[in-house]
This record gives C-alpha cells, structure tokens and sequence, in this order.
C-alpha cells in the first residue's frame, strides 16, 4: 500500500499507511475456520486497511472484484497496460514464489503488481525482500483461491492523485479509531476484550490424549501471531514506530513515550511466543493455565496503554 | 525488542528469505532490521507442516488398506480438510465424503475427477494414484 502511494507522489511509510489507516487491532473469531482452527488477528483485514487509509487521505481507490477468473485477469492485463499499479489480495497457497513450508492455505494476503513481461507477472511482496515474478496461470489461481475470506480477485487501483495531507488532523483521527476499535467494541471477540476471551480458552484447554490437540491449538496461535507478515507483535512493533513518525512529522512529542510502551508490549507478545514453542517441542510441561495468565497480563497491558492512548489524542484535539 | 535482539538463529523454514521487522536502534528510534529468522517460528510451522504430513500418511496408509479413496490423500496432500475442498469444488461437504468411499470414487465420472484435479492443482490421472 505504501509502495502504491510512492508511486502517484505521496511518500509515506508503510509504518504510517499502516497507522493512519487504523489498522492495529485484535480480533478472536471462533466462528471462522482456517484448517480447523478459529482465526485469530492482529490487525484489520486487507480491505479495511486500504479503505482506513483512502478515508483518511482522501485519495480516490477504485475495488473491483470478479464472478469470474477470465474477466479478473483480462482486467488485471488492461490496468497493467494502461500503466497503473495494482493492489491484489490472493491465497497464499498458490504462490510459487513463496517457500513451500509457509504455503497455508490463507487467503487474507496483499500484494502489489507493477508490470508484465511475457507471461509472467512482476509482483512486489511485502513478504519477499526482492520483487519477485509470478506466472499468469499461478496469479489467476491465487487471486482466485477458495474458501474463508476468498479473495475473488479483489483488486484495487488509485484513480486521482493524492494531496499533500495534514499530519496532525489526520493523525488525531486514526489515533482515535484505533483506541475505539481496542477498547470500546460492543462485540467481546474484538479489541482487548478479545484477548481476554482468547486467554479464557487457552486456560481451559483439555490435556486429554497427551494433549495434542492443545499443542496444535497453541502453536496455531504462535502462527497466527507471527508467520503471517510481519506477525502479531511485529504490528505493534509497526505501529509504535506510526507513533513515533507522526510524532516527528507534529512536534507532538507525547507519542514517543507510547511507543516505547508499546514496544514493550509486542516484547510480551513475543515472550508468549517463545513460551508457547517451549511447550510445543517438549521442553516444558504443557500448562495451558500459565499461558493464559500471560495473556491476561498482556490483556492488562494493553487496556492501560490504549486507555493511555486515548488520552494523549483526547489532550492533544484541544 | 532492540536492534541487537531481533533473532538471527535461520529459520529453515524462510528457504532462505529473511524478513524485515520493526525494532529499537541505540539511538531509540524504530526502524526496519532484515532477520534470518526465528526459532519459534521454525518450530510452529513445522508442527503444522508435521500434522498435515501425518494425515497424508494416515490416510495412504488407509488407501492402500483399502478403507479410502487416493482423493482424501490428495486432499492432505494440498493442505486441506473437507470443508475447504468442498467450497474449492462446490460441492456439498457429505458429497466430498461419500467420495472418499473407494467404490463411489472408482465411479467417478470424468467430470467430477476434472473438478478435483482443479481444485486440488494436480492432473486427472495423478488423482487417481497415490504419488
């Protein structure tokens, strides 16, 4: 998204699209199912980040999605032709460019596409240090994958040019939202609250079997955490550095001590990590109550800090 | 975490890529360090690779007994459960199933097998076999 925006003239970030568009969050939802497991995320889903951002910014975002894999291709070739970039989500599975032990079959996953040699695709991965090629048979297949959040060949593209923004109107908004979004969703599955339900399942976890099954669930937490992207704590290792970045863009210089909060956090999260892997591999006893009570402690974290969070915004709109 | 700690240990499972994260420089500003990868992260995907292997296995294992059809293979095989294919297909997950039945899935018609062979991203005839 960040590399979109470069592209059309506005230089931004990708730790600033990613905080601007309100897209830090936390959501636990049993209810949808990837490879037997509830989904579990750290942030907003694809879409929403894009359209956070488009609110924000002003900027004129075109979506398009397809009944049909054909048109979505033959619609990809003519943006690519008439020189646009464009934004893809596709299913992660059918990606040959990426290593085979991380193709899952997840569908919730961007990338940007600037060009076409021959058949091939040239495709820029957030995930993939170096742009990357994709044949035209693999991206109809990704794009057009299966399944929860089956991307349909959603593709999005600037119409207008973007304006110089206002950092700090901006700023305040998306500060704002994110701490609504984590503190005051009606729903208990979003925001912390989320994560105190997470932690109540964790805890009552069965150990029968040999506990297996709760092997796999925690480890299908850990992954969620931090395989896809960046990861769980690695979006709040991004939006700590949002934080600071807008904090040198405004002179408002409260916001570097809620980044340094928030680092400590994400270290939490990767000390949940690093327990839950100990466990996973046998090294400690399976004791799913102990990892609860370490994301109930997070839990406490992060109420504090978006209480905190909304301080700071509330002290600085006036 | 601190520029220093950000995990360097090779994660087998990156194949050789790295990944950027966020992290805290000397000078207290965050920015972006390439990793090498993480243990945890090498251990969490392999179980999962592992217990996807495992039911691919369980499953020839049943082939060759004779109590499955090579489609459940094959479904492991792509790294999904029922629920997947049936949505990949558009059929009904007891259709799916029933398919699993050896007898039913010798019946197939060529139709349905092309529809699998799809969803699943292998050719028709490898559908039929194990490997």
């Amino acid at each position: 998204m960040s590399s979109l925006l470069h592209h059309h003239g506005l230089p931004l970030s990708e730790p600033m699209a990613f905080g601007l568009a309100s897209a830090l969050a936390f959501a636990y939802l049993p209810c949808v199912r990837i490879n037997g497991q509830p989904l579990i995320a750290f942030r907003m889903p694809p879409r929403a980040i894009v359209k956070g951002l488009q609110r924000g910014l002003g900027l004129g975002i075109r979506f398009e999605t397809f009944s049909s894999p054909a048109s979505g291709t033959a619609r990809l070739d003519t943006l690519l032709d008439a020189g646009k970039l464009v934004g893809l989500q596709a299913g992660i599975f059918w990606l040959p460019y990426f290593p085979p032990d991380l193709r899952f079959h997840f569908n919730a996953h961007n990338l940007l596409v600037y060009g076409r040699d021959g058949d091939d695709y040239l495709v820029s991965d957030p995930v993939a240090e170096a742009p990357a090629r994709c044949a035209r048979k693999d991206l109809e297949k990704a794009r057009f994958a299966k399944g929860v959040l089956a991307p349909r060949g959603l593709l999005y593209y600037l119409t207008s040019q973007p304006s110089a923004p206002d950092w700090a109107r901006l700023g305040t908004r998306a500060l704002a939202r994110t701490a609504n979004i984590m503190l005051r969703t009606p729903l208990p599955l979003i925001g912390v609250r989320g994560i105190e339900m997470l932690a109540r399942r964790v805890g009552r976890l069965p150990l029968d079997g040999g506990g297996d099954r709760a092997r796999l669930y925690i480890g299908h937490i850990v992954r969620m955490q931090e395989e896809i992207g960046t990861g769980g704590a690695g979006f709040r290792f991004m939006y700590a550095t949002f934080l600071q970045e807008l904090a040198g863009k405004t002179g408002y210089t409260a916001l570097n001590a809620l980044a340094t909060r928030l680092v400590e956090i994400g270290d939490r999260w990767q000390e949940f990590a690093v327990a839950a892997a100990r466990m996973i591999r046998r090294r400690d006893a399976l004791t799913p109550p102990a990892l609860a009570e370490h994301l109930r402690a997070i839990a406490r974290d992060e109420r504090l800090f978006f209480q905190e969070l909304h301080r700071v915004q509330s002290a600085w709109a006036c | 975490m601190r520029e220093r700690d950000v995990p360097q240990e090779g994660n087998a499972t990156l194949a050789g890529h790295r990944k950027a994260m966020y992290a805290v420089g000397d000078d207290g500003k965050l920015r972006l360090v390439p990793s090498r990868g993480w243990e945890v992260e090498e251990i969490v995907t392999r179980q999962a690779v592992e217990d996807l292997e495992r039911r691919a296995n369980e499953a020839r294992e049943r082939v060759l007994a004779g109590a499955t059809s090579p489609l459940e293979y094959h479904m492991y095989r792509a790294r999904m459960d029922v629920a997947l294919l049936a949505q990949a297909t558009g059929l009904w997950r007891w259709r799916v199933r029933r398919h699993f039945t050896p007898r039913v899935f010798a019946r197939l018609p060529q139709r349905l097998r092309r529809r699998y062979a799809e969803a699943l991203g292998i050719s028709v005839e490898a559908l039929g076999k194990l490997e």
